[in-house]
């Protein structure tokens, strides 16, 4: 179990113990990718403000089928939604943090950031194609690493998960073979490997196998101390997992022309952008049935945008640039009818 | 003394009234005490049926899109296009062939301490095994799973399997059971740690029946000259047999459906391999991993899933009810 998990346990623990006494939480439930950050900042806010937050991890898709149901006041999820979609049920949907998915190894010999993949490798890795440490595609990359004569185990996800989701859009984007057999979603069809239950599951599991790989969210692999890849990004230049890496790839994205914010961070263009990188996204009505609920869950969002950002970075979450939060809210003032 | 039998005459008239009206209130109360009762034991079943109505009803999307095929198809891809590909073929092959190893482990291992404990410990060392061996039941399935895949997966991924895997290297068939890599999360992982949960609810009925044949039946045996083997295999086993295999069909029922330890240790597969060390998946390991995240027809298919799972076990729970029940009327007469 990682640290991160653990505090962020021990925080909502103690919330709940408070919490009861105040009526009005604001209220809501999806993904599990951002529960640390979210929690952390519900924390800060209630020692500011005494509003308290009710934020329950189900994950993404279960996080829309609650807002759907309109039991939460917003839904979270790791996977936008389209625009027909949005439009079709009245929601607005907009980016809260984002994060940053890293491709963690356990090879004796293998410092961390000393193996580089691309994403046609990491794809044919996950396909079963490549099935041996020291086959050419890898070794081409990585002259000077001496690798093993020995199967790859393949770690992945077996939980419906919003990491997997990003991670799989990325292999579509770099491999047509992955788009056409496997595709995106947030579970799929794997071809080859074995699954393990969260990222503490296929951490751990990384961790305790010999010539494994697996793929988790930033923090675990930081935390955890594990052996991280370099990855080939879409300008053909090697990228290191860091704050800066995932900042860059941010930055190059092109939110203004996202209509509903619709944007997949994977695979962006630019020579430091981090090519496995994603929002997470935040979802309400645009006319909701409780508008002093939807306004203060917007204090909240809006108190997160100003005062969140250091907390996020300490979590290795990164915040949203400067700009693409005087969009999201401007979107708020136009479209959530609060009063 | 006139005056004194009036008033004891209106009084026995009183309080034979009184007597009546407090006995309609006994029996009133006895009435709904009988039919509280009642309700409490109709409402299991209600609630059974519900179960089996809301499962069936979940499950009737699953069911008209895939038919039969559910049970031969070995694809599971959710997100296929242009529509989702669902076969159930993997867990339940996961299911049962993780139940039967399990099985194939925990029955000698579990009715061999059974025969120890009735047969041959000494008298001290009786209760503290015991205790021992039932408290196996009494750890959290959670904690299980963990130990499993902390330290039981990595041990049995660096000693045992490729041992097993270089011992049947060129035995036809056999090669391919024990196919390797070796992996920390396999199928035969699963099945060590089910039998390991398993093996106190064996143990403990076996011991409870063998505890029921009469001292003369194996005073006898061994007045002729049985040895120890010869009395259990052909005295107690015999007499006992209807009973152990209520024991086995009760561990079963559990072993089929175990979730929490089982998704920790088994990998989540659902792919279908010959080979006990590659990873595969159960009914209730594919429902606990994918439920939150699965809608319309996928969610629709774990609840079929589900719906099998209830059948299977519901039989298997049946069968040992029934067995258990022909047991004990026997030890009774």
């Amino acid at each position: 179990m990682s640290i991160r998990s653990f505090l962020s346990a021990a925080v909502i623990a103690a919330a709940a113990i408070v919490q009861p006494a105040v009526a009005a939480d604001i209220s809501g439930a999806g993904a599990t990718f951002p529960y640390p950050i979210y929690s952390k900042w519900a924390d800060a806010y209630k020692k500011e403000t005494g509003n308290g937050l009710n934020y329950q991890s189900i994950g993404s898709g279960a996080g829309i089928k609650q807002i759907l149901a309109k039991t939460v006041t917003f839904g979270a999820s790791d996977a936008p939604l389209k625009m027909e979609q949005l439009q079709k049920d009245g929601l607005i949907q907009w980016p809260q943090v984002m994060g940053g998915i890293v491709l963690v190894v356990n090879i004796d010999g293998v410092a961390p950031g000393k193996l580089v993949l691309d994403g046609p490798t990491t794809a044919d890795i996950y396909l079963g194609k490549i099935a041996k440490w020291n086959d050419p595609a890898i070794a081409k990359l990585n002259a000077d690493v001496k690798l093993p004569d020995a199967a790859i185990a393949v770690v992945r996800r077996s939980d419906g998960s919003g990491t997997t989701f990003n991670f799989t859009d990325y292999l579509s984007k770099v491999s047509p073979d992955w788009k056409s057999k496997v595709g995106v979603n947030t579970a799929v069809e794997w071809p080859v490997g074995v699954g393990a239950k969260g990222n503490d599951g296929v951490s751990g599991n990384v961790v305790q196998t010999k010539n494994s790989i697996g793929y988790v969210e930033y923090a675990y692999a930081k935390q955890n101390k594990m052996t991280y890849v370099d990855m080939i990004n879409a300008a053909g230049k090697r990228v290191t997992p860091a704050q800066a890496s995932f900042q860059a790839a941010a930055a190059n994205a092109d939110w203004a022309n996202a209509p509903g914010y619709y944007l997949i961070l994977s695979n962006q263009p630019g020579d430091a952008s981090w090519p496995m990188t994603a929002a997470t996204f935040i979802l309400m009505y645009g006319e909701p049935q409780d508008k002093a609920a939807s306004a203060e869950a917007l204090k909240f969002f809006d108190w997160a945008f100003k005062n969140g950002d250091q907390m996020a970075a300490d979590l290795d979450y990164i915040p949203m640039p400067a700009n693409v939060k005087e969009m999201v809210r401007a979107t708020w003032a136009k479209h959530i009818k609060t009063h | 003394m006139t005056d004194m039998t009036l008033p004891a005459q209106a009084d026995s008239r009183a309080s034979a009234a009184n007597k009546q009206s407090v006995l309609e209130g006994l029996r009133t109360r006895d009435r709904a005490f009988f039919w509280l009762t009642r309700l409490s034991a109709l409402l299991v079943l209600a609630i059974l049926g519900g179960i089996i109505v809301s499962l069936v009803i979940g499950a009737w999307p699953a069911i008209k899109a895939f038919g039969f095929n559910f049970l031969t198809v070995q694809r599971w891809a959710p997100n296929a296009q242009p529509e989702p590909i669902l076969g159930g073929l993997g867990p339940i092959y996961g299911t049962l062939v993780s139940s039967l190893i399990a099985m194939a482990i925990a029955v000698p291992v579990g009715l061999g301490i059974a025969i120890f404990l009735t047969e041959l410990c000494p008298q001290k060392l009786r209760q503290p095994i015991a205790t021992a061996v039932e408290l196996l039941a009494g750890i959290p399935s959670i904690i299980y799973g963990m130990w499993g895949f902390f330290v039981l997966g990595p041990f049995l991924a660096e000693h045992f399997q490729p041992f097993m895997i270089k011992t049947f290297e060129n035995v036809p068939v056999l090669q391919d059971v024990f196919k390797g890599p070796a992996s920390n999360l396999s199928l035969f992982n699963a099945s060590l740690v089910l039998a390991i949960m398993v093996l106190p609810f064996i143990t403990s009925v076996a011991r409870d029946v063998f505890l029921t044949v009469p001292p003369v039946l194996k005073e006898a045996a061994y007045g002729v000259g049985c040895t120890t083997w010869e009395v259990m295999r052909n005295v107690v086993l015999p007499y006992t047999r209807v009973g152990v295999i209520g024991g086995v069909m009760l561990a079963l029922g559990r072993a089929l459906g175990e979730t929490m330890a089982v998704t920790f240790v088994i990998g989540n597969s659902f792919k279908i391999s010959p080979s006990i060390f590659a990873p595969s998946t159960t009914i209730s390991a594919a429902i606990a991993s994918e439920f939150a995240e699965a809608s319309d027809v996928h969610q629709s298919a774990l609840i079929l899933l589900g719906l099998l799972l209830f059948v299977l076990t519901f039989f298997v729970l049946a069968i040992a009810r029934l067995l258990l029940m022909r047991a004990e009327r026997r030890s009774g007469a």
